[in-house]
């Protein structure tokens, strides 16, 4: 069917991939493209199969499905509408954010931008805000996180630069040069093909890297005074390094990874500060690991994946709950490292339960005492790791293939 | 045979190969043959990713070019190789001819007949477009993603001794990943995408008859309103298309005429892989029961 897409219809698919940039669907140029050629060939008989084309060749993750559906929905009932909305709504500023910021647009805000607007384009700009933005309302404590200083900015990128973690490497089926190992035939060829009178023989050995990391840190009332410093660690280490997946639990799970994954430490950690919703609340470490292992654990931990787990085991579930989900979370994990941030006292035992649930389960607990600061946090790791062979830097090189 | 035409002439096309897409999939899947650009499936295990790729290459008659990936997957297994063996018996050869040129050689030394050709040259130098599969990309790390490139947006491959191998006639590319880890943004932006998601009840109740024939029409519809049902639980891993279909084979095989309790507790091993499930399962085995008898689909069980 070709020249079935006219002027008016491109100008109409340029809006839309507008609208989905809006939204934080990356849907460049060469998407709008691709969806001309789509509609050319599929036409414009059915509604499905319109959404179909659209669908396949703008999206490029489930998790933007359900923007994509409430856009597509409206903007084929009202197209004009949407005309002028295209022209009001702010890009995203990178591209790159999966939703829209956060409460950036305060109502009085909206009023400015749409000063005679209807009932009913208020009505419907405020659906298509609520389903592209974080709740507003269901918010139920904030952490009041006054983003990091220069300092701690600064002190958290060293930290992941340089600091070494308790995990061991993994050993990949990859070859890299080495100087000792298997003979490596193509380039003892190739050597002697550049110089016939000499015969080198390179060798090669499996490559080591470092495991893909995830970590889990509790932020109920009982960890409040570490929450800030392991989230600045975490989103320090997802700044450097390639793989690492943060989830953070009180009575709920969140996975705060896209968050940290801002380049702008400040802007991470208030989209951390509004995703998340229950700072500083109980503690439900079993079913919160519960949730982990059934969403999250057969994606995050394949790869032979590390796990950390930040918390102090003050446990208000059943303690028979976490004792059977930290045994499930062990069989997932590679490696289960616990990170212990002691409450106040020194002379710790294992008395709690939900303590001595999770002990019989991960491989080590890393003792931490009196944390303040990043700067404890990495006097800590450092005291922990030096006597301890077991360790390896999480910032590498990345490797290419062959 | 030819491409399809347009979306129906492709559900019918798969079809013909029992393979019952619905009509969203086959959009992508008419697209991705259309606009010849690398299709990526995402879904969960057994929803029918990779027979989706199995059934495009016989449906239009052409070979399956498979590349299953894996930690660690390098050139020499995903692409080429040099036949180093068969260059060092070249150079003895030559020595043992006294033949002198150095240069001529080396030009023999690395020539095409040298190179060991793996699925991802394979599918670059066949006579007719093949289908090249790529499954579980998910597995492989990065570096590969970055690899594929190349071959996905030019079609070609660069071996730096010979130089650069253009296709002929570019591969129907399917891509699938089970979403361990996220496909890296500079690959899926030259691929179509496609969530792959499982069959609603009257298309599964179709692909288990076409699959599983010899069942009779009444267990069928169990089997299927079971299976629909269990997928609504909170389990680690709800059962796939693929599961249903081997559960069928399982029941027919021990002659079961009616779902039963006892033939579900005694099979569950063929559905659910974990087993946390199979106890959940055990446990609210009942309860399902109960419902299905009351909304029907039990019936004339005494007949």
């Amino acid at each position: 069917m070709p020249g079935v897409v006219t002027g008016r219809i491109v100008s109409n698919i340029v809006h839309f991939a507008r609208l989905l940039r809006a939204a934080g669907v990356p849907a460049g140029p060469d998407r709008v493209l691709a969806a001309v050629d789509a509609l050319e060939l599929v036409g414009f008989d059915r509604g499905d199969d319109v959404h179909a084309a659209l669908a396949t060749v703008m999206l490029a993750g489930r998790e933007q499905q359900a923007v994509f559906d409430a856009i597509f929905d409206a903007f084929w009932r009202d197209p004009d509408l949407f005309h002028r909305l295209t022209f009001v709504l702010p890009s995203a500023p990178n591209g790159q954010s999966d939703t829209a910021q956060p409460g950036a647009r305060s109502r009085r805000a909206e009023q400015a931008m749409f000063p005679q607007a209807s009932r009913a384009q208020m009505k419907l700009r405020r659906r298509i805000e609520a389903e592209l933005s974080f709740s507003g309302q269901e918010r139920l404590q904030r952490a009041d996180f006054e983003g990091m200083s220069a300092r701690e900015f600064e002190l958290a990128s060293r930290l992941a630069e340089s600091l070494a973690l308790p995990l061991r490497p993994l050993r990949t089926r990859r070859l890299a040069p080495a100087s000792a190992g298997r003979i490596d035939l193509r380039r003892t060829l190739r050597r002697m093909a550049r110089a016939p009178d000499t015969i080198a023989l390179p060798r090669s050995a499996p490559r080591r890297v470092p495991p893909p990391l995830v970590i889990l840190i509790d932020i109920s009332g009982s960890m409040d005074r570490y929450a800030r410093v392991f989230l600045h660690f975490a989103y320090g280490l997802t700044q450097h390094c390639r793989r690492v997946h943060t989830l953070v639990f009180g009575t709920r799970l969140t996975n705060v990874t896209r968050c940290l994954r801002d380049r702008d430490p400040d802007s991470a950690m208030a989209r951390t500060d509004a995703l998340v919703q229950d700072w500083r609340g109980g503690t439900r470490i079993g079913s919160s690991i519960a949730a982990f292992n059934r969403l999250w654990a057969r994606r995050l931990l394949a790869g032979n994946a590390a796990l950390l787990l930040i918390t102090d085991g003050l446990e208000r579930d059943e303690a028979s709950l976490l004792a059977c989900e930290a045994e499930r979370l062990a069989r997932f994990a590679r490696q289960f490292v616990w990170l212990n941030p002691l409450l106040r006292f020194d002379g710790f035992s294992p008395r709690a339960a939900g303590v001595r649930a999770l002990l019989p389960h991960v491989g080590r607990m890393l003792p931490m005492h009196n944390l303040a600061s990043l700067a404890d946090l990495a006097q800590s790791l450092r005291s922990v790791t030096s006597h301890s062979g077991d360790c390896f830097r999480l910032r590498q090189n990345p490797g290419y293939p062959g | 045979v030819s491409d399809p035409a347009d979306v129906d002439q492709t559900l019918a096309m798969l079809a013909r190969e029992d393979y019952l897409a619905g009509r969203a999939l086959a959009t992508s899947v008419f697209l991705a043959l259309k606009l010849r650009r690398p299709l990526l499936l995402e879904g969960e295990a057994g929803v029918g990713k990779t027979e989706l790729a199995k059934v495009i290459a016989r449906a239009l008659g052409t070979s399956l070019i498979r590349l299953q990936c894996y930690e660690g997957l390098d050139i020499a297994s995903a692409a080429y190789e040099w036949n180093v063996a068969r260059q060092m018996l070249e150079i003895r050869i030559a020595e043992a001819r006294g033949q002198a040129s150095r240069e001529q050689l080396l030009a023999d030394l690395y020539s095409r007949e040298m190179l060991i050709e793996r699925p991802l040259l394979q599918a670059l130098t066949q006579p007719r477009a093949p289908v090249l599969l790529i499954d579980e990309l998910d597995r492989a790390d990065e570096p590969f993603e970055a690899f594929l490139l190349e071959i996905l947006s030019e079609w070609q491959l660069s071996v730096p001794e010979l130089g650069t191998i253009r296709a002929t006639h570019p591969p129907i590319v399917i891509l699938t990943s089970n979403r361990t880890r996220e496909i890296h943004d500079a690959l899926k932006r030259r691929c179509l995408y496609a969530w792959v998601d499982y069959p609603d009840a009257e298309r599964e109740l179709e692909i288990v008859r076409r699959k599983a024939g010899g069942a009779d029409d009444r267990l069928t519809r169990q089997i299927v309103a079971f299976v629909q049902r269990v997928r609504r639980l909170e389990l680690f891993k709800a059962p796939g298309v693929a599961e249903t279909i081997d559960w069928a084979n399982a029941l027919l095989a021990l002659d079961t005429r009616v779902l039963d309790p006892r033939s579900v507790s005694d099979t569950l091993g063929v559905l659910l892989k974990y087993q946390e499930d199979i106890a959940r399962l055990e446990d609210e085995a009942g309860t399902i029961f109960d419902e299905m008898r009351t909304s029907g689909t039990l019936e004339c069980q005494v007949s």
